[in-house]
């Protein structure tokens, strides 16, 4: 891209990630339009200084545009963010699955709704704050690669958006690391440049998610107590509701012991928490959704590739097997089966640091290669199963 | 860049800038200092409250200079409440008041006072018979002379009448109207009257009150007798000999600016409805300021409209956008019984002084495309 200038629509948040995105392309003399979308969530309540779309996050976004020079606007993105992100989560909670909403809001939001608003402007490239590349490769096809900075990168975040949408991306912050991102921000004066970073969802920022959905949104479905049973489904004691609970959770099970259980797997029709060993949380492997590939073609049967199983997971390699509705079964290596596979997180899949795509995962597989529960592979990809 | 925002603010007039510059410069004695350089600043300022007055026929001594319309508006509002608390803690504004008389009414709700809105007709006119119709206890009255976001003018001489019979003070908020309009606070016969230098060629922060003799009101800032003891604090007195100078050279122009200006306007709408039969200029049935074009554009998004506008120079607003940003139907719209689907697709076009055909030419062809592309992209919310 050197020498060519791009008319850029860039997402802000309000943070500092994406407030030097934003001003990087600024400096480097492309005419930059800043956008931030108001998902409605915490608007009206400016306290939670790592909260997004806060008036103090608009206003923060507002001021790095006026620092560098170009405008910028707010945009309402409350209707896409309620059903495209929100009420999944809901869902995802309430039918016994432990859904990852950021790569929703990507996929429907920043590389969604925003994309679409490129008409507007008549933007070429869109600009994110995320910790990730987008390469051209030879074939003059794109792909997704992960950022330098290995503790930050959020290709994993990224693997539902639309393949079409990354070669018109641009990420400033993948061949940097966060310090890095934070003496940009400094040098070029802008006000965010220490301001505390988002650690949990930006819509509950104090982490009771089972909290948010019942008391904020008054859901009511997974709230019933019901049993917990083990492996062969005999009654071990009570569970409060199956929303508050999470494939692999140990604490606050509540139940004697002398050796730990662990929440093997959740049962939302049959109000179900089934609790095992921590031997017994092994996976073979996994069963996804419909897959969101980020190549021109996907790889073949039989491929062994990297997944990861959930945002902080080093990574396992397995190998995949296309199934139907698009769907794909990734069988670990035999020496590295994996603990606490969860459906509703994504599996992410990546060939060295190329990321491929990904999916939410529908189920786990047991030892001898089926699925966990009653979801087969064949199963419409979004009946939840696990 | 296509600069169709005069409702927000209009350009300081040069000869007002070379003014100021020079108060700013020469006038630097506190005006109520009693030595000779305090009673130079003391005349510029007494010369710019004549310079208001005449501008809106009142006397000089009912002209307080205060910061802005919503300053003005809450003087008027719970300066006047407070007064009269002993005769009632009721006060009524019409609906389609702007913020600074909805906010003014909601501080004196924390202190007790209850409140009535006048309702409108389709075409945002207040309907003055609801005067009639407001409890006993009603003290004060607050309606606007011209509706910021439609431009509509408001029957504010009936309802001043009625009010009147009724023993109601009556505040006008001619922030809007003031330099676009005659404004005659006599005719007009309300107790008080505000307006703001901004809007029509003068600086921003500088504003009139104009309190007349005998009507009640309690000042806010107090502490310091300036402005004759109703409203404390040391005069912006360079903003206050830009403000009078507008008043002056508005006075001049109104006449001749209000037909050239009402052409263009005329000549905007013209262009619009011919490109877009299914855009509604809301208000248009009743009389406007000659400057106001409030369009609603179906199947367009006020936020996504915005955006693209920008993007294309022309610079203009939506009455919609609340501080986050949130496309929210404006409850002035809303107020007129205009739909949702209408009301967040609608923008507001103002001319100004410094507009000209040859903009007006220009800025059509881009806000249709930019209508296009909002629409090519919209979303129904």
């Amino acid at each position: 891209m050197s020498g060519a200038t791009y008319k850029v629509l860039a997402a802000m948040s309000g943070g500092v990630d994406s407030a030097v995105a934003a001003a990087l392309m600024a400096e480097q003399g492309h005419e930059v339009t800043g956008v931030t979308l108001r998902l409605a969530c915490y608007g009206k309540q400016p306290d939670n200084p790592r909260a997004c779309c806060t008036v103090e996050a608009m206003n923060d976004a507002k001021r790095t545009a006026m620092t560098m020079g170009f405008p910028h606007h707010t945009i309402d993105a409350e209707d896409v963010f309620k059903h495209r992100v929100l009420q999944p989560f809901v869902d995802g909670y309430a039918g016994g699955r432990t859904p990852y909403p950021c790569a929703l809001c990507n996929q429907h939001l920043k590389f969604g709704d925003l994309v679409t608003r490129m008409e507007l402007t008549g933007a070429d490239v869109l600009c994110t704050g995320h910790y990730a590349h987008v390469r051209i490769l030879d074939d003059g096809t794109a792909g997704l690669f992960r950022g330098r900075d290995a503790d930050k990168d959020q290709t994993y975040a990224l693997a539902l958006v639309p393949y079409a949408a990354l070669a018109r991306t641009r990420l400033p912050l993948g061949a940097l690391t966060k310090t890095e991102v934070r003496e940009h921000a400094q040098r070029l004066g802008l006000a965010v440049w220490d301001k505390v970073e988002s650690q949990d969802l930006c819509f509950v920022p104090d982490g009771d998610y089972a909290g948010y959905i019942t008391d904020k949104l008054g859901e009511t479905r997974g709230t019933a107590p019901g049993d917990f049973v083990d492996a062969s489904g005999a009654v071990l004691g009570r569970h409060r509701g199956v929303i508050h609970y999470t494939v692999g959770q140990r604490k606050g099970l509540a139940l004697p012991s002398s050796e730990p259980w662990y929440v093997l797997a959740i049962d939302a029709a049959a109000n179900t928490v089934t609790l095992g060993r921590r031997h017994e949380l092994e996976s073979a492997g996994l069963v996804t959704d419909a897959m969101n590939w980020l190549t021109a073609t996907p790889p073949a049967d039989g491929t062994r590739l990297m997944v990861r199983i959930r945002y902080n997971h080093a990574g396992a390699m397995a190998t995949i097997r296309h199934a139907a509705h698009g769907a794909v079964e990734a069988v670990f290596d035999a020496d590295t089966p994996q603990s606490a596979v969860t459906p509703g997180q994504l599996a992410v899949f990546y060939d060295g640091d190329r990321c491929l795509g990904g999916a939410s995962i529908s189920a786990a597989m047991r030892a001898s290669g089926t699925p966990v529960g009653t979801g087969a592979p064949e199963a419409p990809i979004s009946e939840t199963n696990a | 860049m296509i600069y169709l925002d005069h409702n927000a603010s209009t350009p300081v007039r040069p000869e007002i800038a070379d003014a100021m510059d020079a108060a700013l410069r020469t006038l630097s004695a506190n005006p109520s200092s009693a030595h000779r350089e305090g009673q130079r600043v003391r005349a510029a300022v007494e010369r710019a409250r004549a310079q208001v007055a005449r501008f809106v026929h009142a006397r000089e001594g009912e002209v307080v200079f205060v910061s802005g319309g919503t300053e003005g508006d809450h003087l008027a509002l719970v300066g006047t409440a407070l007064a009269r608390r002993d005769a009632g803690q009721h006060v009524a504004y019409a609906a389609v008041e702007h913020h600074a008389v909805h906010g003014a009414a909601a501080l004196l709700h924390e202190f007790g006072w209850t409140h009535s809105e006048l309702p409108c007709d389709a075409d945002g006119r207040t309907i003055a018979a609801s005067v009639d119709d407001l409890p006993a206890g009603t003290t004060v009255l607050s309606v606007m002379l011209a509706n910021n976001e439609t431009g509509v003018l408001q029957p504010v001489a009936e309802l001043a009448a009625r009010a009147r019979a009724r023993g109601i003070r009556v505040h006008c908020d001619a922030v809007q109207a003031a330099g676009k309009v005659p404004v005659d606070v006599t005719a007009l016969g309300v107790d008080h009257l505000v307006l703001s230098g901004h809007k029509f060629g003068g600086p921003k922060g500088a504003a009139a009150l104009i309190a007349r003799a005998g009507a009640p009101l309690s000042p806010l800032a107090r502490g310091s007798a300036h402005e004759s003891g109703r409203r404390g604090g040391t005069e912006n007195v360079a903003g206050i000999v830009g403000l009078g100078l507008a008043c002056e050279l508005a006075a001049a122009e109104l006449a001749s600016q209000g037909a050239r200006i009402g052409a263009l306007r005329e000549r905007f709408e013209a262009g619009l409805r011919a490109a877009i039969p299914d855009c509604v200029v809301n208000g248009a049935a009743a009389e406007r300021l000659p400057n106001t074009s409030n369009v609603s554009f179906p199947g367009a998004r006020a936020d996504h409209l915005l955006l693209a506008l920008d993007a294309r120079g022309v610079m203009a607003s939506a009455g919609a956008a609340c501080a986050s940003g949130a496309v929210e139907p404006s409850p002035v719209l809303a107020a007129m019984g205009v739909s949702r689907e209408l009301a967040i697709s609608a923008l507001r076009f103002s001319l100004g002084a410094s507009t000209t055909a040859d903009e007006i030419e220009q800025a059509l062809p881009l806000v249709i495309a930019a209508v296009g592309a909002a629409r090519g992209t919209g979303v129904r919310a």
